[in-house]
């Protein structure tokens, strides 16, 4: 990693990164946009969805672990890493049971707009239609299963900003599930509603109980406009 | 073994009659004489959201559960929300959020009753019951009648857009929450609506003027067609006004005597049982007093305007008048009077929808209240179709729904129904060589009640028609299809 600001071009534009960026934040600074999901600003990188797989001199990588060095060569925003990319958002989707129609989430939810930004209409590989647990237990928060994408933002949250350990892992391959550290349920842990663990969801996963459909058709998150277009509008107000 | 040809027995099957929140069929058994044994009109599709529901919790509700219907989902996404307002203690919402949800779900009546009058049921009503197919349908009275059929589109798009500007949405909003609304009506929400409410009444009252012309022009052969004496089940205001959004339970039988008054939603167990019947998914509920076999009851229009005592708008009260005159302030039981107080209905919500807009509650911010929280909420509505009940329970530890008892606006009617598709097949069908129109007959006599059947059956003209003659050993002896 660089302790200098370096110069690199992504999709033939060159912009510069400052000491420590990854190409992700470097990309974010500059108004590009780097589609992701288990990226959260606040936290330390996952690199676990490999959605901001991105190019780098020719070779696959996930922006959001990679640091950002002079002269690399990125390319971004093409139509095979925007296939691949659909296709793992497709995946997403029938791994879980995301019922988008009557989802407090819906609208607001950043896997529902990836779909979107990416053009994915319908999927075209099978439902898993798995048995996923809801756990209510919690006074204040629940965890919907059906909708998690094993982002890990729940557990790096805990971890990294809240320090406790209420979210885990648990299980390998399909049966690999989100687990809280307690003998049966989330009621059993330490985690209280204002943690950051109960905010950083991406889906409808993880969701403060009784807020509902409080936010009106219209004026949620991304009613108007695709998901990273806040990134790209400091792009062209520069 | 007998068959069919040795017994001359028949059995005549609709099948799908349409679509009532899924699939119905009608049965009718003729005898050798050409007699009608029996005729059954089935709810066949299983629903479950019932089931659905359990787990989830009960802000979810009011969202979830309109997804039973596309025709009238708003219906089903305030009742929900009322049963939630009972569970949250939100015993008295803001003026805001109870307008806002009155304008709603008047525009929701509106645009379900121009729909089920000029799309659905005038074909039969403009052209006759037996006329031909190519001509009964829509695309016929666009052709033939083409003011009207450009006013119905209008009226049904001014509904909807009622909707979307109270709920969020044309179709499966998320308006209505626990407690009140999530948004109130901007000035230039109201403005965009307001510029076309004068309109709108206007075009009802010649609806409906366009209804009696035809019921009058039918006279005695359309005043008995179907036709039977019933109880009359509906939602009341305290003082006996017709209220379409909120109120207790009233029930008259065919002569006009109360059964029961002012009961409380939280009480309809009390008086409302269900019978199970082994041929249909649907249950047939009954009113407790007067038992299984007397104490069916029909709701929808007509029930509403004859149970109540008066309507809170001027033009519909004049209207509601001159219909109870006709049967001497007595119930009217004819099964074709659905439409006429469908259409004062389409009036009265015309008038409620312009007399709501220039409210200025509907720009409050104040649109949510709470209070104690409770383990069980009961609502009931009038959805367009009828009496609408919603009862849940909840875990309040959790926030779970743990119980949900949907009793649906055709269920209610399911009795009714049944009656009219006997007296239609035995008023037309018996002795007689079964042909398109005729069974149409026994469609018309369904359609009446607007189960949301109409729909699928008449949208295009041909409804999917399959007449099975099957002998008693279930032998499929004759079979015609068509659609």
């Amino acid at each position: 990693m660089s302790d200098k600001p370096v110069t690199f071009t992504i999709d033939g534009v060159e912009i510069t990164a400052k000491a420590g960026q990854t190409i992700l934040q470097a990309a974010d600074d500059a108004g590009i946009y780097i589609p992701r999901l288990c990226y959260h600003p606040s936290l330390p990188p996952g690199g676990h969805c490999r959605l901001c797989t991105v190019k780098i001199n020719g070779r696959p990588a996930s922006s959001c672990t990679f640091p950002a060095d002079e002269g690399l060569v990125v390319e971004n925003d093409t139509e095979e890493l925007n296939d691949h990319r659909r296709r793992i958002v497709e995946m997403l989707f029938v791994e879980g049971n995301h019922y988008c129609p009557t989802c407090e989430h819906s609208g607001n939810c950043e896997l529902q707009a990836m779909a979107y930004r990416l053009g994915l209409l319908a999927p075209t590989l099978p439902y898993f239609r798995c048995e996923r647990e809801l756990d209510a237990s919690h006074k204040d928060v629940y965890v919907d299963r059906d909708r998690c994408i094993l982002c890990g933002r729940c557990a790096r949250a805990s971890r990294e900003v809240d320090h406790k350990v209420v979210f885990g892992f648990e299980g390998r391959g399909v049966h690999k599930r989100i687990s809280v550290d307690a003998p049966h349920n989330l009621g059993e842990t330490n985690l209280a509603a204002a943690d950051k663990a109960a905010e950083v969801c991406p889906t409808g996963c993880i969701m403060l109980k009784r807020k509902g459909f409080a936010i009106p058709v219209g004026q949620r998150k991304y009613d108007h406009e695709p998901i990273g277009s806040e990134i790209e509008r400091s792009r062209s107000a520069k | 073994m007998a068959t069919a040809a040795d017994t001359g027995k028949r059995k005549i099957v609709i099948n799908p009659v349409t679509r009532v929140e899924g699939h119905g069929k009608v049965t009718i058994h003729i005898d050798a004489a050409g007699n009608v044994e029996q005729a059954r009109f089935h709810i066949i599709e299983f629903r479950g959201f019932e089931r659905f529901v359990q787990g989830r919790f009960y802000w979810e509700a009011p969202v979830m559960v309109q997804r039973l219907c596309g025709i009238c989902p708003v219906s089903h996404h305030l009742c929900a929300a009322k049963a939630t307002d009972v569970i949250v203690g939100a015993d008295k919402l803001t003026p805001a959020a109870e307008k806002i949800r009155r304008l709603m779900h008047y525009g929701q009546t509106f645009q379900s009753h121009a729909l089920h009058f000029f799309h659905l049921a005038s074909p039969d009503l403009l052209f006759g019951f037996d006329a031909p197919v190519e001509k009964r349908n829509v695309i016929g009275v666009i052709q033939a009648y083409p003011d009207v059929a450009k006013q119905a589109v209008l009226m049904r798009k001014y509904g909807q857009e009622v909707i979307k500007a109270t709920a969020g949405k044309k179709i499966h909003g998320t308006g209505a929450i626990p407690g009140g609304v999530n948004k109130p009506l901007s000035i230039e929400e109201r403005d965009f609506l307001l510029k076309d409410a004068d309109t709108m009444v206007q075009w009802s009252v010649e609806g409906l003027a366009l209804c009696k012309k035809i019921t009058k022009a039918g006279g005695q052969t359309l005043l008995e067609f179907g036709s039977f004496p019933s109880n009359h089940l509906s939602i009341v205001r305290e003082d006996g006004c017709m209220d379409l959004y909120d109120g207790k339970l009233r029930a008259k039988d065919a002569d006009g005597n109360i059964i029961f008054d002012q009961v409380a939603p939280a009480d309809y167990l009390k008086y409302i049982g269900e019978e199970v019947r082994p041929w249909s998914y649907m249950k047939f509920p009954f009113i407790r007093s007067l038992g299984k076999e007397n104490g069916w009851y029909r709701v929808g229009p007509l029930a509403r305007v004859n149970n109540c005592d008066f309507i809170d708008t001027p033009l519909a009260e004049q209207e509601r008048q001159e219909f109870m005159a006709l049967g001497g302030g007595k119930p009217i039981n004819a099964t074709m009077a659905y439409h006429w107080a469908r259409m004062i209905e389409t009036l009265h919500s015309a008038e409620k929808i312009r007399e709501l807009l220039n409210d200025p509650d509907l720009q409050s911010e104040d649109l949510v209240v709470a209070g104690e929280k409770r383990p069980e909420g009961i609502a009931i509505i009038e959805a367009p179709r009828g009496t609408l009940f919603h009862h849940y329970e909840v875990n309040n530890q959790t926030d779970q729904i743990t119980r949900a008892n949907l009793i649906v606006s055709t269920t209610n009617n399911n009795e009714a129904m049944n009656r009219a598709v006997n007296v239609v097949a035995k008023q037309y069908l018996e002795g007689k060589e079964i042909t398109e129109g005729l069974l149409n007959h026994v469609e018309v006599g369904i359609r009446a009640y607007d189960p949301c059947l109409s729909c699928a059956t008449h949208a295009l003209g041909k409804m999917r028609l399959q007449v099975q003659l099957v002998g008693p050993d279930g032998e499929v002896v004759d079979e015609k299809l068509r659609g």
